[in-house]
This record gives structure tokens, C-alpha cells and sequence, in this order.
């Protein structure tokens, strides 16, 4: 069913944006303690895209993530998912004890309600894309940090989301587990229509896998910069285009924070 | 070649041998660690008994005051009537049904507590207050609504276990990881599947703590019943342990307290097994 409906949707052309905040503010709490998170984003991101937001922490990067969702609702203006589905993935894996890694995946499928067979089979195969084939039966406690996360990832896919939002996903893991899971993530976003929206506090981890990177002031959040990420693909994180156009964007961040007088 | 295959038959030899290790010590560590479990709880019994016997030894109410020897005698001929049979199965009976109603209406009542805030607000703090109650008070009304009869334990048993039941499905509820909530709403999990999927399970340590409790008040409240209603015609450890009193029976009344204790221990180890399988299964139980 998801499937037919994934390959009649014309993967380009029709919409040629699949997220558009339009003038986006969002204020938390009211009076003298209202705190603007947001002011007034505007921001496109075509289909198949994979954007990358950065600022220092405050900037109210979680908070737009949130607003894509329809976790929360904007103060004021628009914001429009073309497709309408969004899976999320957060920094902690947040799987759920009491299921398998198998289980985990095949919850997200039951929710929208395939078959036991169909969902069983699946949860193998997504499994199996992110190289956890064969622990399936685990239980996420028997599982290291960089294996939860590809369980994540797996339970993200698992929704069949037009639009895959990513809070600070391998933030807690160590460089090394990271680096893998930037080539795994470049590899399976290579292989379907998938749009991105990526949230960091690390540069160079920005450049590495963005095709644009989205620079947000702090205390409101404003876009204050929209970079292109002109370098081919496979990248590497320690490549010296990388490291060039990281530095570029760290010089422009620090600008930004001085004037603030952080 | 033939020096070649006899070294083949060495290193299997070898291998067998070392199998034949791995399994001889498993069992040892299996057994060391049965053992390491099973020796504080004998020796606490024989520090008990030997307190017991000292105390006898002493003379101290020596014509009331049984030994363990006499007492332990007593039960072990008790074992062999009828009679305590039948009176063990008469109130295990009660506990089972009276635990399980409780079990029932705690657990609706916890469930809709804990979605629906008006009836937090109006209950909420009724069923903490309940949970306090001792139960004994509630058989004079108990005893006055539904006469001296099974109905009237029962309606005490529910009363003093389901509050603690619906409290602890109430806590797991509220402390449902937000994000493990966040995730199952991103998930597309809504209202009821929400509720089924991850709320309930997620609620489940929480609940068995409550099932525990529920457990302890309802075995108290069942001996409070069953010695302050005797039905007659119908032997129960209270009434024996009534009858013991009236007759003065100080060796066959400790025996049946020991009756009383040793099911109350099982019936708390039942429930230390399921938290422990729960606390195993979400990797919470420290290796």
C-alpha cells in the first residue's frame, strides 16, 4: 500500500518543496517572561534535499525541528510538509525497553497498520540496511550507543516519512562510531527520496553530510546565513574541502555570537 | 599422515576435555550461586530458632511459652490432618479471588484515573487516602452491610488492596519517559494505540510494585477478616488460629503464625521473580 503510494507520487516536479516555513516565529510563555525562539524563518527545502541547521545551543534549532513535527504550533506564520509524513529521530535512541530491536521497528510499521507477516519482514530488511542483521532479537539494553542509533534510524525509515527530521543524532556518540554512521546515512538518503533536515552543533559534521548548511543566530533564532555545500560526494570529514568550508562557517558563527557579546 | 591424525585425535581430545571443563564449571557457578543465595536466609532461620530456643531455655513464661521443638512438632503433625489442609485451601481460595477482584478494580480504576483529570482531581487523592485506611476498620461496616459471611472479607480484601493496585499503575503512567512519549507520537502512536503500545508497557515495573503491595494489604485484611468473621462449618487458618486462642493453644497458634508467614514469604518471592524477569528483560537489573 505505501509502497504502490510512494511509487505514484512523482518524486519531483509536482512539489518542488517538500518543507516551507514561511515567516516562522514561535514565543514561549507570555508577558515579561515570553521567550521569542524563533523570529520569523523563512526557509524551502526541495524533495530529496538534506539540509543541516546549525547555531550555538539556545538558537531554537530542537524548537523548529518540533514545529515541522506538529509537535507544537507556531506563534505566528506558516508551516507546510509537502507528502505530510515525518518520522523523527533524537539524540537519545529513545527505543522502547521492553521490545526487541525487531519489535522496535516493527511498532513504527503496526503504526501505520500493515500486516504482522509484512511488518515482520520489513523490520529484517531495514534492519538489514542499517547492518544489523542478525539482532533483531536483541533488546536495546544489549545493544552499544551506535547500535541503538541505527535501530533508530531503521524504526525512522520504518514510517516510510517523505520528510526525516534529525535532533543532534550522533551527538552523543564517539567520533569514530559517528564517521560510520555519516557514510551509512549518505548511503541509504543515496538511494531513495528522502528529504533531510539535519540538526548540529558540529561544523564540520554539517559540511560532511548537508547539501546546504542553514546558519541560526541565537536569542531569537533568525536564519542568518544559507549556505551551498558545492563538494562531491563520497565526502570525508577530515577532507580539506570539508575542513575549508567548516572553517568559513565557524568564522561567520563567531561573528555572529561576538555581536552578541557571547 | 599417520603421526598427522593422531595429533587430530590429541587436539580433539583436548577440546572434549575443555568442554567437559566449561560444563563442569558452569554447573559449579551454578550451584555456587545457588548456594551464595541460600545460606543467608538458612542461617537467619537457625539464628531465629536458636534466639527462640534460648528464650525458652530461659524459662520465661515457661508454661505458656512454647519451644520450637514442641511448636515445630505440632505443625508437622498438623500437616498430616485434614484439617489444615482445608483450612490453607479455604483461605488461599479467598486471597486468590479477593487479590484477583482487587487486582481487576485497581487496575480500572488506575487506568481511568490516570487519563481523565477531572476524576484525578475528584479521586485522585481519595484512593491514596483509602490506601492509608487500616483495613480492620472497614469490618464493622463490612460485617453490618453484609453479615458474617465471605462477602463481607472479600468487600475488605478489594478495599485494602485495590488503592495500592490503582496507585501503582497511576505512577507508571506519570513517569512514562517523555521521551519514549515523544517518540511513540512521532511514531504516528495515538490515544488508544498510544495507551496499548507504550504507556501500559511502559507502566509495567511501576504496576508490579503495585501488584506487591496490593498483595501484603490484601493478605492482612483476609486474616483481620477471618478472625474477626468466622463462618462456621467452614475452617480457615483464622479459625484455627480463633479456635487456638479459645482454647488456649499456644504451641498449635504459633505453628498456624508460621502457616501464615511461610505464605506470605512464597507468595512475595512469586512477585520479587516477575519484577526481577521485568527488571532483567529492560537491562534495569545491576549484573
Amino acid at each position: 500500500m505505501t509502497l504502490i503510494e510512494r511509487q505514484a507520487r512523482p518524486s519531483q516536479g509536482k512539489a518542488s518543496v517538500s518543507v516551507r516555513l514561511a515567516g516562522v516565529s514561535k514565543v514561549f510563555g507570555r508577558g515579561s517572561s515570553a521567550v521569542r525562539a524563533l523570529d520569523r524563518i523563512s526557509l524551502q527545502i526541495a524533495p530529496g534535499e538534506f539540509v543541516c541547521l546549525i547555531g550555538a545551543s539556545g538558537c531554537g534549532k530542537s524548537t523548529l525541528l518540533s514545529l515541522v513535527a506538529g509537535l507544537e504550533q507556531p506563534t505566528a506564520g506558516e508551516v507546510t510538509v509537502g507528502g505530510g509524513k515525518v518520522a523523527f529521530m533524537f539524540q537519545e535512541a529513545a527505543l522502547f525497553p521492553w521490545l526487541t530491536a525487531a519489535g522496535n521497528v516493527e511498532l513504527a510499521l503496526r503504526a501505520h497498520g500493515s500486516a504482522k507477516a509484512e511488518r515482520q519482514r520489513r523490520a529484517a530488511e531495514l534492519l538489514e540496511l542499517v547492518h544489523l542483521g542478525g539482532f533483531g532479537g536483541k533488546r536495546p539494553h544489549e545493544l552499544s550507543g551506535g547500535m541503538r542509533q541505527r535501530v533508530s534510524l531503521a524504526r525512522a525509515l520504518a514510517q516510510d516519512a517523505d520528510v526525516l527530521l534529525m535532533d543532534e543524532p550522533f551527538g552523543a556518540l564517539d567520533a569514530m562510531t559517528r564517521d560510520v554512521l555519516h557514510d551509512e546515512l549518505d548511503r541509504i538518503c543515496a538511494g531513495r527520496d528522502l528529504t533531510v533536515l539535519f540538526v548540529t552543533h558540529n561544523v564540520r559534521e554539517a559540511v560532511r553530510l548537508g547539501d546546504r548548511v542553514v546558519v541560526l543566530s541565537s536569542r531569537p533564532g533568525r536564519v542568518i546565513e544559507d549556505f551551498d555545500v558545492p563538494i562531491g560526494r563520497p565526502r570525508r570529514i577530515d577532507s580539506a574541502a570539508v575542513a575549508e568550508l567548516a572553517a568559513r562557517i565557524t568564522d561567520r558563527l563567531r561573528e555572529e555570537m561576538s555581536r552578541h557579546g557571547k | 599422515m599417520a603421526s598427522d591424525s593422531a595429533a587430530r585425535g590429541l587436539v580433539m581430545l583436548e577440546a572434549s576435555a575443555q568442554l567437559q571443563d566449561a560444563r563442569g564449571s558452569r554447573l559449579r557457578a551454578r550451584a555456587g550461586k545457588a548456594w551464595a543465595a541460600l545460606w543467608p536466609k538458612a542461617l537467619a532461620i537457625a539464628i531465629v530458632l536458636a534466639g527462640w530456643q534460648l528464650i525458652h531455655l530461659s524459662g520465661w513464661k515457661k508454661d505458656i511459652f512454647p519451644g520450637p521443638g514442641a511448636t515445630l512438632a505440632n505443625l508437622w503433625d498438623q500437616l498430616h490432618t485434614g484439617l489444615l489442609w482445608h483450612a490453607i485451601g479455604t483461605t488461599l481460595q479467598r486471597a486468590v479471588v479477593g487479590f484477583g477482584l482487587a487486582v481487576l478494580i485497581g487496575s480500572v480504576v488506575g487506568a481511568l484515573v490516570s487519563r481523565i483529570k477531572p476524576l484525578r482531581a475528584a479521586i485522585g487523592s481519595l484512593i491514596t487516602g483509602l490506601q492509608t485506611m487500616p483495613s480492620i476498620a472497614w469490618f464493622p461496616f463490612a460485617i453490618i452491610l453484609f453479615g458474617i459471611s465471605t462477602t463481607a472479607i472479600m468487600f475488605v480484601i478489594v478495599l485494602g488492596a485495590a488503592p495500592s493496585i490503582a496507585n501503582g499503575l497511576i505512577a507508571g503512567v506519570d513517569y512514562t519517559p517523555p521521551t519514549l512519549l515523544r517518540a511513540g507520537k512521532v511514531m504516528g502512536l495515538r490515544r488508544l494505540s498510544l495507551y496499548r503500545y507504550l504507556i501500559l508497557p511502559a507502566s509495567l515495573p511501576a504496576f508490579v510494585a503495585g501488584l506487591k503491595q496490593g498483595w501484603a494489604f490484601a493478605w492482612r485484611s483476609l486474616m483481620a477478616g477471618e478472625l474477626l468473621v468466622v463462618i462456621a462449618n467452614q475452617p480457615s487458618i483464622g479459625v484455627l488460629l480463633s479456635t487456638d486462642q479459645d482454647q488456649a493453644d499456644m504451641v498449635s497458634a504459633t505453628a498456624i503464625i508460621i502457616v501464615i508467614l511461610v505464605i506470605g514469604i512464597v507468595v512475595d518471592s512469586l512477585f520479587n521473580v516477575a519484577n526481577g524477569a521485568i527488571r532483567r528483560r529492560w537491562g534495569l537489573a545491576g549484573s
